[in-house]
Formats: C-alpha cells, structure tokens, sequence
C-alpha cells in the first residue's frame, strides 16, 4: 500500500490520528488493555502498513511481501487498527478486542487472525523470530524484509541480545528492528526500573547499525526506514524516541496508562482532541 | 532454491548409494539422528539445521559440513535458537533445531511454549542427551523431566524413538508432519530392538508381544530393558506382554486398551521421572478408561548423579531385572 504520493506526510499523518482514533475506540469498548505504548508506537506502525512495506491486505500469505513482527504485542491494538483500516478485514471487527471468540486476542494470535504473522505477547522473542524469518526469506532468494518492533522495557529480556549477536553474526541486513522508546514501564520510568542507556552504544557494540529518530516525526521514520534499506552487511536498529500515550494530552508519559483502557469521560476528551466527530 | 555448487555435487556423489537403516544396529539414538538428518538434507532443500555450540555432541555436525548455508549455529543460546527455528518454519523452511533436552525443554520452555506451540510453527526440537545415561556430567546435564515438560504444551507431538532403526524413521516422519514436534534422544548407544520390517508411525505404538498377567509400557532405552524382563519373568510362568509407546503424545489409547487386557498389572518404564513423562500419561489415561494396578518404573521425584550410564541404570533401578523384580513383587 502507498500513499496517494509516496512522500506525502500530511497524508500518513492523518492515517495516524485515525489510528489513535481506532485504537482508542477499541480499547475502550474492550474495557482492558494498552493504552500508552499503543499510542506511542501508532506513527511508526502507520508509516510501516501505509508507506513503507509492500503486502497486500487481499493476499496475506503472498510470499515477497514484508513482514511484520510485533514483538512487543501488548500493543496488540495499534497493529489491529493498522489491519482493518488497510483491508485485511472489516472494521467493525475491532470492536470485539478481548471478548471471547474474537480473533482480536488481547495479545496477536497468528492462528486466529489473517496479517498477525506470528504469535506474541510474551516479550524478548520477537527479534529472534524476526532473525530466523529473515535467513530464511534470504536463503531461498526472496526480496522481504522484515520488522520488527520492540519495547524499550522489552531490551531488558536477556534473549534480546542473543538475537542482537545472531543477527549481527549473520549479517541479516535484510532486518530492520525498531525500539519504541517511550522511557516508561508498567513499574515506573526505565531509567528507574531498570536503566538502559547507554542504548545506542550497546546496539553498535553489538555490531548493529543504529539510527536515532523521533518517533513521531513522519518525515523521519520514512527517512529511517529508507536509509535501513540502503544499509548492506548488517541489521539496522531504528531507536525510536517516542512519548507513551502520544496524542492525547491526559495519557502522554502517564505510567498509569500503561494497561489501562480509556474511561468513557478519557475516550471523549481523546476523541475531541484528535478531532474525531462525535 | 539456489544450491551452491558444492551442495549441488555432493548431492550427486551421494545419490543412488541406498537408503543407509540402523535396523539391528546398536547406536546411540542421536548417532541415527545425525546420519538421518544428513539424508534428509540431500533429499530436501528445505529442511535447515540449528544448533546452539554443541554440533559435535547432537551429531548435527554432518549436516552442517554438507550444508553450511542451511545450518546455524546460534552460540550458547537456546532460547534464541528456539525461536530462531520458528522463523525459519514462517519462511517455509522445515528446521531442526538441537541441544541438549535439559537446555530445549528446561531453557527455553516459553519459548516452545509461546512461539512454537502456541502458533503452531513447523519445528522440530530434537534434543539429544535426555535420560541419565547421559553418565558422567551429573545431574545439571541429565534431563530427567523433558517428557514432562513438553507433555503440558497443547499442539505438540512427543516421539521417543527404542533404537536407531525408530530414531531415524522418526526423523524423517518428522519432517513430514505439519506442526511442532519433540524428538528425544539419547547419548549412549542403544540396542537394536525394533525388528527389520518395523515402519514407524506417529500415533502408533509397536506391540511386541500380547501378555496376558502383566503389560510393560515402555519407552526409549526402557524398551531393549523390558523385553528383557520380559525373559526374565516367562521363565518364571509369568506371561507378560511388552509395548514401545514410542509417540507418548498424542498417546494411543487404543494399542494401549488392547496391549493391557486381561492383564492383571501395568507397568510403565522409561528413563524419565515417574512424574508427568509416560507413567504419568499412563496412569491419567488408565484411572479414568480402565482403572487397574500400575506401577511405575522410571526416576523417584529426583536428580540424577555422575557415573558410568550402566551404573547409573543400576543405581536407578532401572534394569531388566529392577523391572522383574518389581513386578515380582506386586503380583504378591
């Protein structure tokens, strides 16, 4: 899918703020799940579903298209609100996030919905996924690249950096992993839970290309996601700086937010501050 | 897929040389692993190999000469490894992935759990060293509880091969299968047991004889042992029957109802804790379809210890005459 021009951000950014405004609604209806690392995630996963990767919502299996890993699931709504408004199935179906006999799992189940490349939720296993699938695209000569989109608390997981020596050993350059780097965690600020910087020092130390972006500057992540692609012998790690519940004033770098669904009295302030009618 | 030329001539070099089969050959089930994997790799570009830096001990280390594009060895990280394998099943690629079965299941557990089974990807997780046979590294080393670990896990298929001849039927009929599936394999050499017309099945467990006082369960290296007991107590007047259940999961119910009727006694044997591996599904399965006296023989809700592997089967009870003898002693 591509924007009616590729370049054009104005356009992608109002594919985000429908986003926000899917995402919102779902989470609401739901009653449960994440809030904040939804939101702060919702501009890269735009950029990525309506600009950057070629798939196609009508042949979800298609073997060149890129793939997406969302390792850190429990922003699970932002990956379904980019599915249904891209066409991988009908809208009306987001309304049933969390309820039993939906394939919209609080957590992406690939065994219930079509576009959920593989299961997750549990975090620190997305990028070793995300590695093989990419030796292997690359072993039998297709051109896919693959994504993969962690959190920052996630880096906490030791597996993440076994799979950040994997990939760096095998030169998987066809692999771009982006960190949302919202600075928060459900116990508190990372800084404080526990601390992760120096970041982009570990991420090179580890042989990675590294591209330090804002998170919700459109022009930037399409610039990044560019620049990742022209980058040959290694992977590349877009870092992110993004702000928890970005877009609607009450949940931005609110902690609480993090696995809380929006109130109705929260759902119509968001709905109004992103301009939603009605 | 593009084959490198060397691939492509080992290929040729070695086609038409003859299916190589460890019928009557005794060898350590991960020895038949390695030479099954091999083959398999010529036959079919799309198996690919992981190993996490013990090659040489799983005997993957044959297919990654031959194959070197299609093998990966992730360094000492199972976890990794595990869910390396479950992208290249999303690619399309039928991967095997190797360590030891304390590291695969014990490990990297949530990740079979999470990533494999619960999208049910196509891996095969065949883990050598289980059992204590494993000998001399002790008990950090000696999976006692594998069976049981992965038992719990919906969408996987456990398969226990008796000899060399079943390990590599099993891994080829592993690669056929659609979905996750446990191998386990052993470090020492194993008896020939399964005879030279056996055609394994997945699902199905090998009835070597029908007893009619007692019926020996047994799985693995228990098998070679409880034919054995089986010697041993017919010498005795006592007729007993002996089943490989090779596939403990999905078990079959219906081999097992037949193998045990009229039996007086049921006995489970593997080299395995007695909790949660094949005397556990054993005696699940039998208190609520044919509630009957089982006893089981395996490991007693401990860890192993270092000691050459026939000491430690010793030390364990787990011998032929350990199976006679308990048997002995619960008929009364």
């Amino acid at each position: 899918m591509k924007p009616p021009q590729s370049q054009d951000t104005s356009w992608l950014k109002g594919k985000a703020r429908q986003m926000r405004i899917e995402v919102l609604k779902m989470l609401y209806q739901a009653g449960s799940g994440h809030t904040g690392g939804s939101l702060s995630a919702a501009d890269i996963v735009t950029a990525l579903y309506f600009a950057k990767m070629r798939h196609n919502p009508k042949d979800p299996d298609w073997p060149e298209r890129d793939r997406f890993i969302l390792s850190k699931g429990h922003a699970a709504p932002v990956l379904y609100a980019a599915l249904a408004l891209t066409g991988y199935f009908d809208i009306s179906l987001l309304g049933t996030l969390r309820k039993v006999g939906s394939p919209l799992q609080g957590h992406p189940s690939s065994k219930l919905l079509k576009g959920v490349e593989v299961s997750t939720g549990s975090l620190g296993q997305g990028l070793s996924i995300a590695n093989g699938l990419a030796m292997g695209l690359r072993l039998q000569g297709l051109p896919s690249r693959v994504y993969c989109l962690l959190g920052d608390g996630e880096v906490q997981e030791g597996q993440v950096w076994e799979a950040a020596m994997t990939a760096s050993h095998y030169n998987v350059d066809n692999l771009c992993a982006i960190i949302d780097y919202n600075g928060l965690q459900i116990d508190g600020r990372c800084a404080e839970v526990m601390k992760l910087e120096p970041l982009v020092d570990k991420w090179l130390a580890f042989g990675w290309h590294v591209l330090s972006i804002d998170g919700h500057e459109m022009a930037e992540i399409l610039d990044a996601l560019d620049r990742a692609e022209g980058i040959k012998g290694k992977p590349t790690l877009i870092l992110a700086k993004t702000v928890k519940g970005k877009g609607v004033s009450i949940f931005e770098d609110k902690v609480q937010y993090h696995g809380v669904a929006p109130s109705k009295e929260e759902l119509e302030i968001a709905l109004k501050e992103l301009g939603a009618n009605g | 897929m593009a084959n490198r030329p060397a691939e492509e001539e080992l290929r040729k070099t070695l086609s038409g040389q003859g299916v190589e089969t460890f019928a009557g050959k005794a060898i350590a089930t991960r020895d038949a692993y390695g030479a099954a994997l091999y083959r398999l790799g010529m036959e079919n570009p799309k198996i690919v190999v992981l190993d996490a830096d013990l090659s040489c001990s799983t005997k993957t280390i044959r297919f990654a000469q031959a194959f070197p594009e299609r093998f990966f060895n992730v360094g000492i990280s199972e976890q990794d490894m595990v869910c390396t394998a479950g992208g290249l099943a999303l690619a399309g690629l039928i991967p095997f992935a190797s360590t030891f079965a304390v590291f695969e299941t014990g490990r990297a557990w949530e990740q079979v759990r999470q990533t494999i089974a619960y999208s049910s990807l196509n891996v095969k997780l065949a883990a050598t060293h289980s059992g204590i046979t494993v000998g001399e590294d002790g008990a950090s080393h000696q999976a006692l509880e594998d069976i049981a670990l992965m038992r719990v896990i919906p969408n996987m298929t456990i398969l226990v091969p008796a000899d060399g001849f079943e390990a590599e039927q099993f891994v080829r009929l592993a690669a056929e299968f659609e979905g996750p599936v446990y191998i386990r394999l052993g470090r020492a050499k194993t008896e020939a047991v399964m005879p030279a017309d056996y055609k394994a099945v997945i699902g199905k467990a090998y009835t070597f004889s029908k007893g009619r006082d007692v019926c020996i369960i047994a799985t693995g290296t228990m098998v070679s042992e409880s034919l054995k007991a089986s010697e041993i107590l017919s010498q005795k007047g006592i007729s007993v029957g002996v089943v490989n259940m090779s596939t403990i999961k999905p078990f079959d119910g219906e081999t097992f109802l037949k193998a045990i009727e009229g039996c007086r006694l049921v006995v489970s044997a593997e080299e395995h804790s007695v909790i949660g591996g094949l005397g556990g599904a054993i005696a699940e399965f039998l208190s609520e379809r044919a509630p009957m006296r089982l006893i089981r023989i395996g490991t007693t809700d401990t860890f192993g210890c270092s000691g050459t592997p026939s000491e430690l089967m010793k030390t364990f009870r787990l011998t032929a005459g350990d199976i006679a003898t308990s048997v002995l002693t619960n008929l009364g």
